[in-house]
């Protein structure tokens, strides 16, 4: 401040900072270039120019949003331990200083806000008020915060009023102001003072007609630009009815519902305010109208609707004087008249175009059919068969898809029999709904007699039964291998008399359906070792132990639905653990024990159970209580995993059947070790897997039970036939059409009408082939590995390019059958099923042994959970199968790959005379073709 | 004073009917306290909830948001908080002054029956017919559960939460007892279906109803059996049950309209003190065969968490008057402000001297006079008497 240093102008006021007064002979400092200019703040940082909130200058330490320490703030207090003085936190702690400075977003100086900064209110937000109390549902309800204002003035206020400044009134001198013309007469008379006409009106009418010559006026105040944000829903520039024109206004008057241009420079000039503010306060009639009435005519005044505009149109211009850019009058006048206007408008440099712009076409968009809906619904995955239509239904109404009448049937909702009846096939063998009808006569009778008669004794089989389950399921945990069986049987006996005799767990394989029903007929007649007696002396001990445990767990599960309901509502007296997959290690020890210790009313020990019970280290803190197993990762009760036996381990989905290999193999070990012993927990039962296993089981033992001993010798043909006769069952249309081409090749239609017909599951049919080829590699090199090598050789030298995706079907001459059946289940069903004969199948299938099998045994080793849950996933599994074999494949040809992705046709039909671009080129313009 | 302060008598029960609310929801399916006792939220089968000053009898908030009949409810320690569940599925956390929807959980399968706060009302614990019971974070956008207590095999009919331990009765006829500190689970077998469950004030035993009409009282560490009560009717419906505020009584709602109150300890004497009839016309309902249905309910002066409360606020240094007044907080002031009128307006009884000793929570620390109020709540099922709709409740001293 150099300037106020000096003596000599101490009366002077000085703005801004002094320069440096100049040394001698120092030359003027060179002004700091503009790249060397920095920023800095008040403690010497640099300043990054930021666009952040406060100043545009970097934010926070070091341009990041935490503190020196990181995300943790220094001041951190652990909610838990000091909860009492924790403090509350506003957002000015997180704030920087710069933040709080003068210029941050959070002043901390004291300063005058808007609202209180003067009496004068600012123009626009006076008319935003204005509009405001317009438009809310009570007209005038701000009145009361007009009346509630704060008395301070600004200082500048203050001042200008010192100088003789009045409101409304503009800055500057005076002005001499010349008369204007006349404003045409209101059709109104106008005693004393008029309301205020409505801001729409937008005059620039004087009041004062009568103008001496030496007076002079205060210049009109000036209103900024109106830049009001337009915060409404109504179009642009339609501001609604003004209440006080619609209400107080004259009748006469009319109603413009737009704010037209005038208004615009009618703010500009700020007019409508000052009128307002001038007449406010001398309103109303001066005679004629008593003290408490408003206006007199307005009590009888009539709404009429020519008040109002009619139609969209700017008021006739009186001068023609539009703005320069564009014209202004055209909305009434035709189209030639338009043009010249336009003629007379048209800028500098511009001419009007000789020809109208051609107007774009527009294509109406498809027309939809008229049952199109536009939800696609994923058609329920089981194979259609009349068999199990009923479950088909049943999943497809879970699926969402209304039971149709069979009327309305279109192409997706008709089930493979109707196809085939379209097709003109003939029907398939096994329509028949019922396996009675499979059964003969006398047995259909004997089955009969033998239900009516155990409905007899149901009641008194149930009691046995308890009391056996009783004192069964005691035993059970101590030898769960010998109990199990009784126990089972107990259960069985105990539910199989509710049960209904129509549902079919094993439908779709009679023979296993027959001695599922035979077994249940033994059940209920009580005896003991019913399943020996109805089991396939031809199986294996391992197929029989499965199977024991399927006809139980079924006899459980497959009640009719009624019983299912009724059961579904009674006492839980019985625990009922059946169908868990993971049971609480701990179970709750007999009821029936406790049911007579509460009627003896000896409570304590003896109805009491104690578990070991984990709670979840989130509720733990939540209740403020310490862990009490603060090591241990395990949430509720501890759980031992057990078999799962769910309805659907006995539905065909084909998720099932293209579910990963890996399971299948690696479960084969354990299965094949202790066959009986899969109640006992082990590592390997998950309930993806148990689920699989069942499956699994139950496709061995179709398998085993279609083939039969003595059918073991028979010769390729004859198992190429008996594939046929196995895949009915489960796929049944599918592979019947897909088989008969191999059969009459000539005779065949084309591919394009299967995949047309079949498209939906082609999917799951290509990744299922894919998993065969490589398990169905994999089981034959462990066994007759040099055999099928040479074959497989063979067949690549024969088809060079669909080498891959017809080896496995290429039924070769194998020494064992059963061995073949396998491969024949697998094409169906996808996962691979132990070789019976070959224990050591495990270590072999370790051995690496072709570089696009690889991946896939790989997945056989790897056990981990989260494989398995990955390849759970239908979808995933495929996807992945899929660009798999393609990356082992790089090194071949492109035709091969292109091979790969038809391999779902080409692998059942053994060797193809298409080429692969041939069949790449139809599966492209599949959805297309349909003959 | 010119008399010296009378003696304080044996606890009394309550003969006298004081105020009837016509709630208007339709069915009510439940009636709680808040904290205090002061405030009760009523749920009914209209899908609101609604908070009312019962001394008052006058109606302070309707909490709509549910999709389906409010099965139970529940306010937190500090009263600004509701949680609700009902036959929508949904466990709704609402914020009491606003009467906004500050969550809703949705997880169960089937119809909550019971919600609970537990006791800094960070977790919802919700019981649900479809067996589980779900702890969910009230604080947390989590949508699911913190955990799941799914060892019920089947209905969860109540549960009950104090400060490590979670208490529940369900369907399948036994009562488990979640101990998180000592991370054990305690079932115990009762084997009818259990309709309510309670802990005593004391914190050693449990209160458990079951549909066989009887009321056991159960050792909360052996599970032995001290005491039996019977003599109400109890065969179908879930019908609330509480042990009084000092466990001098049993206190259980009848199906024949009645509440039932049984001294707890003297066994000697005839077991059932008094039987009020509330409802005029005794209900017939319908009956259902499953305890799907809150039917009747009642609760007693929910001063149990107000010794809790209160230290709590002694902690905090929270200055209370020596004459008992409760020092307010927590919930909003108009509805404070109401309280306080209410309190002194229509507080019936002569000689009570100052209101609000008489009904401030204090009391019971201080053990001078304290009030029992009994609620009581009766309505009707579908296909029976039309339903009341009505909350009727009692009131007397136990000093």
């Amino acid at each position: 401040m150099a300037a106020l240093d000096s003596d000599s102008e101490e009366d002077l006021v000085s703005y801004g900072t002094g320069l440096e007064p100049l040394e001698e002979g120092e030359r003027p400092k060179k002004p700091i270039p503009l790249q060397d200019q920095t920023v800095r703040d008040e403690k010497g940082r640099y300043k990054r120019f930021h666009g952040a909130f406060s100043g545009g200058f970097s934010a926070g330490y070091f341009n990041t949003v935490g503190s020196k320490e990181g995300w943790t703030p220094s001041t951190f207090i652990s909610s838990r331990q000091n909860r009492a003085d924790k403090s509350v936190l506003g957002p000015e702690d997180f704030m920087d200083e710069e933040d709080l400075s003068e210029f941050g977003i959070a002043p901390k100086a004291i300063v005058t806000t808007d609202d209180f900064a003067s009496k004068t209110k600012d123009r626009i937000r006076e008319k935003a008020r204005q509009l405001a109390a317009a438009t809310a549902p009570i007209p005038g309800a701000t009145l009361l915060d007009d009346l509630i204002t704060p008395a301070k003035l600004s200082v500048g206020f203050e001042l200008l009023r010192k100088m003789g400044w009045k409101e409304g009134q503009g800055v500057g001198p005076r002005v001499k102001r010349r008369p204007r013309r006349q404003k045409p007469d209101p059709g109104v008379k106008i005693y004393g003072c008029a309301l205020p006409p409505g801001s729409s009106e937008g005059s620039e009418e004087e009041d004062d007609d009568y103008l001496p010559d030496n007076v002079t006026f205060a210049p009109k105040d000036v209103t900024p630009v109106d830049f009001t944000p337009k915060d409404n829903v109504h179009g642009l520039a339609y501001k609604g009815l003004d209440p006080h024109q619609a209400l107080f206004g004259t009748s006469g008057e009319h109603l413009n519902l737009f704010s037209g241009g005038s208004e615009g420079t009618s703010n500009l000039l700020g007019d409508i305010g000052l009128n307002k503010g001038r007449k406010l306060g001398i309103s109303g009639q001066a005679f004629g109208v008593g003290a408490l009435e408003e206006e007199d005519d307005d009590i009888y005044a009539t709404e009429t609707l020519s008040k109002y505009d009619t139609v969209l149109k700017d008021e006739e211009p009186g001068d023609g004087l539009y703005g320069w850019t564009a014209p202004k009058q055209y909305k009434s006048q035709k189209e030639s008249e338009k043009d010249l206007r336009y003629i007379g408008k048209i800028l500098d440099g511009f001419s009007l175009a000789s020809k109208s712009l051609s107007s774009k076409k527009i294509y109406p968009p498809p027309e939809l059919p008229k049952d199109y809906r536009p939800v696609h619904y994923f058609r329920p995955v089981v194979t259609a068969t009349s068999e199990n239509s009923h479950l088909l239904q049943v999943l497809s109404e879970s699926a969402g898809k209304a039971a149709q009448d069979p009327g309305t049937h279109s192409r997706h909702q008709l089930n493979a029999c109707k196809r085939a009846e379209l097709l003109g096939e003939t029907p398939v063998q096994s329509s028949a709904t019922s396996v009675l009808e499979f059964l003969s006569q006398k047995d259909r009778e004997r089955i009969k007699e033998l239900k009516q008669a155990t409905d007899l004794k149901a009641a008194q089989l149930k009691a046995r039964s308890l009391a056996q389950n009783a004192s069964s399921s005691r035993l059970q945990p101590s030898s769960p291998d010998l109990g199990h069986c009784s126990w089972r049987m107990a259960l069985g006996a105990g539910t199989a008399t509710t049960r209904a005799s129509n549902f079919k767990p094993f439908a779709k394989d009679p023979e296993k359906q027959k001695r599922y029903e035979e077994f249940l007929v033994h059940v209920k007649k009580g005896q003991k070792d019913a399943l020996e007696h109805c089991l396939d002396p031809s199986m294996t001990e391992w197929e029989r132990g499965r199977e024991r445990e399927e006809f139980a767990r079924a006899a459980q599960l497959y009640v009719s639905s009624h019983s299912t309901l009724s059961s579904r509502f009674t006492h839980a007296k019985e625990e009922d653990d059946s169908d868990q997959v993971e049971v609480p290690r701990d179970q709750e020890n007999d009821v029936n024990d406790k049911q007579s210790a509460v009627k003896m009313k000896m409570f304590g020990k003896l109805t009491r159970d104690t578990f070991e019970w984990h709670p979840d280290k989130l509720l733990c803190k939540r209740f403020n209580v310490p862990d009490p197993y603060p090591d241990s990762t395990l949430v509720g009760l501890p759980r031992v995993k057990r078999d799962k036996y769910s309805v659907f381990n006995f539905l065909t989905l084909p998720e099932t059947s293209s579910s990963p290999t890996t399971q299948a193999s690696s479960d084969k070990v354990p299965q094949h070790r202790g066959p009986d012993k899969s109640r006992k927990p082990s590592r390997w039962d998950t309930s993806k897997q148990e689920k699989k296993e069942d499956s699994i089981s139950e496709f061995l033992s179709l398998a085993r039970s279609k083939v039969g001993p003595p059918k073991q010798e028979s010769s390729p043909i004859v198992n190429k036939e008996e594939e046929h006769v196995l895949e009915p069952l489960s796929n049944k249309m599918v592979n019947k059409d897909v088989d008969s081409p191999t059969e009459g090749e000539g005779s065949r239609p084309s591919m394009d009408l299967f995949k047309a017909i079949f498209a939906s599951s082609s999917d799951e049919k290509s990744s299922s082939s894919e998993d065969e080829q490589g398990d169905s590699e994999d089981d034959q090199e462990g066994t007759e590995e040099a055999t099928f090598r040479s074959s497989q050789e063979i067949d690549l030298g024969e088809t060079s390019s669909l080498a891959h995706a017809s080896e496995p079907v290429h039924p070769e001459p194998t020494p064992f059958p059963i061995q073949k059946m396998e491969i024949d289940e697998r094409e169906e069903f996808g996962p691979r099923l132990p070789p019976v004969f070959c224990p050591n199948a495990r270590q072999k299938l370790e051995i690496p042994q072709k570089g696009k099998h690889k991946k896939n045994k790989e997945k056989h080793k790897n056990k981990k959970e989260h494989r398995r849950k990955k390849e759970k996933k239908k979808k995933h599994k495929k996807h992945k199968h899929k660009s798999k074999q393609k990356n082992k494949k790089s090194e071949k040809s492109s035709s091969s790959e292109s091979t790969d992705s038809s391999d779902s046709q080409s692998d059942e039909e053994g060797t193809t005379d298409l080429s692969p671009q041939e069949l790449l080129r139809r599966l492209k313009c599949l959805p297309l073709r349909r003959q | 004073m010119a008399f010296p302060e009378p003696k304080p008598r044996g606890p009394e029960l309550p003969r006298k009917l004081l105020k009837t609310l016509d709630c208007g929801q339709g069915a009510v399916r439940a009636v709680r306290f808040n904290v205090d006792g002061n405030y009760c939220l009523t749920c009914g089968s209209d899908k609101t909830l609604k908070l009312w000053n019962p001394l008052r009898g006058t109606l302070l908030r309707t909490y709509s948001g549910h999709g389906y009949e409010v099965l139970d409810a529940a306010g937190s320690f500090d009263n600004s908080n509701l949680c609700s569940g009902g036959g929508d599925k949904a466990v709704v956390l609402w914020d009491v002054a606003s009467g906004l929807v500050v969550r809703k959980f949705r997880g169960h399968a089937g119809k909550v029956n019971t919600v609970q706060f537990n006791e800094e009302a960070t977790l919802i614990l919700s019981g649900s017919i479809d067996s589980s019971i779900g702890c969910w974070g009230c604080h947390s956008w989590r949508p699911e559960p913190v955990q799941t207590l799914n060892e019920a095999r089947d209905g969860i009919s109540s549960v009950k939460v104090s400060d490590h331990e979670v208490l529940a009765g369900s369907v399948d006829g036994r009562v488990r007892r979640y101990d998180l500190r000592k991370g054990q689970l305690f079932s115990d077998y009762v084997g009818s279906p259990i309709t309510c469950t309670c802990f005593s004030r004391d914190g050693q035993c449990t209160l458990v109803p079951s549909l066989d009409s009887t009321l056991r009282l159960l050792d909360k560490d052996t599970g032995e059996l001290p005491g039996e009560y019977t003599g109400h009717q109890n065969k179908q419906y879930k019908l609330d049950c509480c042990l009084s505020e000092r466990d001098t009584h049993v206190v259980s709602c009848s199906e024949d309209g009645k509440v039932f109150f049984w001294n707890l300890v003297e066994v000697s004497l005839p077991a059932l003190l008094l039987a009020i009839e509330l409802c005029p016309s005794p209900v017939r309902p319908q009956p259902l065969p499953y305890l799907r249905r809150v039917t009747l309910g009642l609760e007693l002066g929910a001063r149990r968490r107000a010794r809790m409360r209160q230290e709590g606020l002694a902690d905090k240094g929270v200055a209370r008057s020596g004459s008992g007044r409760q020092a307010l907080e927590g919930v909003g002031s108009r509805i404070q402000s109401d309280r306080t009128s209410a309190k002194q307006g229509c507080w019936p009884g002569p000689g009570r001297g100052e209101p609000a000793a008489v009904s401030g929570p204090s009391a019971t620390s201080s053990g001078t006079r304290s009030c029992l109020q009994l609620w009581f709540q009766l309505q009707a099922c579908p296909g029976c008497v039309p339903a009341c709709g009505k909350v009727r409740w009692g009131l007397t001293t136990l000093a």
